[in-house]
């Protein structure tokens, strides 16, 4: 087109292409947020209206240890961020597969606790209104940290054959968006599952 | 003309060896693209295509209804009918058709060469497509293994209990479920992808406030998507672990609530209203100015508008629950915010009244489309005021004056810009005119059509004609009025063959069009038509809202005025 060589000033270019992917992924973020948030408020709702127990309060301890692996793997990610982005390849697998195995034991803390709610408590998905709305919401949680799981290992089989590089760092960096998120949420489900509604 | 022709220098494409390649080979290049493009035409054939078929569907309704005790189709059917016809036409037909129109435009729009994720686009259509078809599966799977009923019966907002396990046996409830599932992903992606594409890949120089209102529209759109589309998933999986694990969230005898249903439905149902209007009124914000060859007036607070409407159609979902029984608090507030709604919707109407006062309007098929739409989208928005206040709700809710006042909004509103769109963009995606004549008998046709049916659709209505009745007794003063609202559907019928000839006639055979048929302002047409995979072969550098008005009038640009 005619009159392209004027020189634009800078307020006037658009968001850089480059930033694409972040923006989104915060588009994603906003869409499972809205998902969680009609789990947050069913549960919310249905707090102390089940018709039969057992009850929160009698059945629910606070996984300290499960979170606190959940939390510190919010830092090894970014740790592994900031080695790829100063292409140290082998110090990202370091934090990359830490990641992955604080992820692991969030888990595997779940399923023992689910272990112990089904087989010991009785509290099952159909069991009452209680069971129910923690399973759901508990389980939600669960699903997206296992998604991020897949999504971390396939990753880091890339890594371990040696294709992650530097100039990844930018696709690396989207993709712990999502791992913040569901650390994130995790404060939310937290604090509504074993300290708002107990 | 000649002169921004020059400017323009249209480019010259190959189109030759095209029509050489074998059908498959042309059939595989549609089904593995990821040009938006492409994507955008097989969004708006998909949902023609089901336009089609809701059409007819509510069709079938209105031959049962023309006149009491009449048995052209059994209550089971008629209950089923009433569902697919909702769930088509608002997941199958408008979803499709805006994001079809989004696809194609907001890239060609903002001078880009797609759109920020094509792959995913491309994705996103086909769960789409899928949604559909597990939907229109049902007719024939939904029966299952316990051969109870086929297609969802249970109303396109399937209230509960009526979907739980013992109300609803067989799989046609669970179609409903999946269909709107898979679509749902599928929305989320596009929606995700324009927002993306609109904030990501503009061209050099194109501002935020100097995208076209449609781009803007559509922004608003979509980001209004990822929030209301969420919570209906959200409610579909809790109804899944309630059919399937057993599960009680609205399972009323185990402390579960029906209500909450309706909540969490409505929070989706009501700002989807409102996602499928605002493309209308995108539609609208670029025809009107062409045909009036003027600018928008009041291009800032049109966006100001849209995004008010967005932001308070989260907060007036409950005035569908008005006769469920709540609060006089809860009553008060979700009338005073419905009727808020009102105001931005109203400083719209008046820009673009604004816009085409004293104009030189051009009568053609899209201005007439366009103008219709004022009329009736401000009678459906009367309506709609009416309809807000809860104790005048409370006598007319859940009767035909309801019915007649959203499809005032979604036909008289929604599909009349649509169609000025088709009009509208047709020449640039088939590089083809179409006929004036045959245009304006579709036009005439259509609205004389629209308002037999609905104008008095609202008269059974007030005098207390339930909805999703599927026949009633003679005697009670409705006979003649379904009559009436029946007997429209033919008009509109015959309106809409006329659209069909037209464009099937006018692809093969239509003048060309040239790259600018209507002296337009916006980039798209500054390209071919239909425009190259590449869409431009150099990136424009645009310096003010109507960058085609600054090259046709060199000695007058607008970026002198900003």
């Amino acid at each position: 087109m005619a009159a392209t060589t004027v020189a634009l000033p800078q307020s006037e270019m658009p968001l850089a292409h480059q930033l694409r992917g972040r923006v989104g992924m915060w588009c994603l973020i906003a869409a499972e947020s809205a998902i969680f948030s009609i789990f947050v408020v069913a549960y919310l709702y249905y707090a102390g209206k089940s018709l039969n127990g057992p009850t929160p309060r009698e059945v629910l301890h606070v996984p300290i240890f499960n979170s606190i692996c959940l939390f510190a793997s919010s830092f090894t990610i970014v740790m592994a961020e900031r080695a790829i982005a100063l292409g140290k390849g082998r110090l990202f697998g370091i934090w990359w597969l830490l990641t992955i195995v604080l992820g692991t034991i969030f888990i595997l803390g779940t399923a023992r606790e689910w272990y112990h709610l089904i087989y010991v408590e009785h509290l099952t998905i159909s069991s009452s209104l209680f069971g129910t709305t923690f399973y759901s919401l508990v389980g939600l949680h669960g699903f997206h940290v296992i998604v991020g799981l897949i999504g971390l290992s396939i990753i880091m089989i890339f890594a371990a054959l040696g294709h992650v590089k530097q100039e990844h760092a930018a696709r690396i960096e989207v993709f712990a968006m999502y791992w913040h998120f569901v650390d994130a949420i995790w404060v939310v489900v937290l604090t509504v599952v074993y300290f708002v509604a107990i | 003309m000649s002169n921004a022709e020059s400017v323009l220098k249209p480019m010259t494409v190959s189109h030759e060896g095209e029509h050489a390649k074998p059908l498959f080979d042309r059939v595989h290049e549609w089904i593995v693209t990821v040009d938006h493009k492409k994507l955008g035409l097989m969004y708006v054939v998909y949902g023609i295509l089901f336009l089609v078929i809701g059409g007819l569907e509510a069709t079938v309704m209105r031959i049962q209804l023309a006149i009491p005790h009449n048995h052209f189709v059994s209550p089971q059917v008629f209950n089923q009918l009433f569902t697919m016809h909702g769930t088509t036409m608002v997941f199958l037909v408008g979803m499709p058709l805006l994001f079809g129109f989004a696809n194609y435009l907001v890239p060609l729009m903002i001078g880009a060469r797609d759109m920020a994720f094509p792959r995913l686009n491309a994705f996103s259509f086909w769960m789409s497509a899928l949604g559909g078809i597990i939907l229109y599966f049902s007719f024939i799977g939904g029966g299952g293994l316990y051969g109870a009923g086929s297609a969802p019966d249970v109303g396109w907002f399937a209230y509960a209990p009526l979907t739980s396990q013992a109300f609803s046996p067989g799989h046609s409830t669970d179609y409903w479920i999946i269909g709107l599932l898979v679509s749902g992903i599928g929305s989320i992606g596009t929606a995700l992808n324009i927002v993306t594409t609109v904030l990501c890949m503009r061209c050099p120089g194109m501002t935020l406030g100097r995208m076209p209102l449609f781009a803007w529209l559509n922004l608003v759109t979509s980001s209004m998507v990822l929030i209301v589309i969420s919570p209906l998933t959200a409610a579909q999986i809790m109804l899944l672990i309630d059919r399937y694990l057993g599960g009680h969230f609205f399972d009323t005898q185990a402390g579960g609530s029906a209500v909450i249903w309706m909540h969490f439905f409505w929070i989706f149902g009501h700002p989807e209203v409102y996602v499928l209007i605002i493309p209308g009124f995108a539609f609208a914000s670029e025809i009107i100015p062409v045909f009036s060859r003027k600018p928008i007036f009041g291009y800032s607070i049109m966006v100001a508008a849209t995004l008010a409407i967005g932001f308070l159609s989260l907060g007036v979902w409950a005035h569908h629950m008005f006769t469920v029984g709540m609060t006089s608090y809860a009553n008060a507030f979700f009338t005073a915010s419905t009727m808020a709604v009102g105001v931005p919707t109203g400083i719209k109407i008046f820009n673009w009244l604004g816009t085409m006062w004293g104009g030189k309007i051009r009568l053609t098929v899209p201005m007439l489309f366009c103008i219709a739409f004022l009329f009736q989208f401000l009678i459906a928005g009367l309506t709609g005021i009416m309809l807000a206040a809860s104790p005048f709700d409370w006598q007319l809710g859940n009767s035909y004056f309801v019915v007649a006042h959203f499809h005032y909004v979604l036909i008289g509103g929604l599909v009349f810009t649509i169609f000025g769109a088709l009009y509208y963009w047709y020449p640039k995606v088939t590089g083809r005119m179409w006929n004036e004549t045959l245009g304006k008998w579709h036009f005439w046709l259509f609205l004389i059509g629209f308002h037999l049916t609905f104008d008095f659709m609202h008269i059974p209505g007030v005098l207390g004609m339930p909805r999703r009745i599927y026949t009633y007794e003679p005697g009670r003063g409705w006979e003649i009025w379904n009559l009436i609202v029946s007997l429209g559907v033919i008009v509109q019928i015959v309106g809409i063959l006329f659209w069909v000839v037209n464009f099937v006639w006018s692809y093969f055979k239509g003048k060309p069009a040239g790259n600018d048929p209507w002296d337009a302002w916006t980039l798209e047409w500054s390209t071919t038509s239909p425009p190259p995979e590449y869409n431009f072969s150099k990136i424009p550098v645009v310096r003010s809202r109507r960058p085609l008005w600054d090259l046709k009038h060199p000695e007058d640009p607008d970026w002198k005025y900003e």
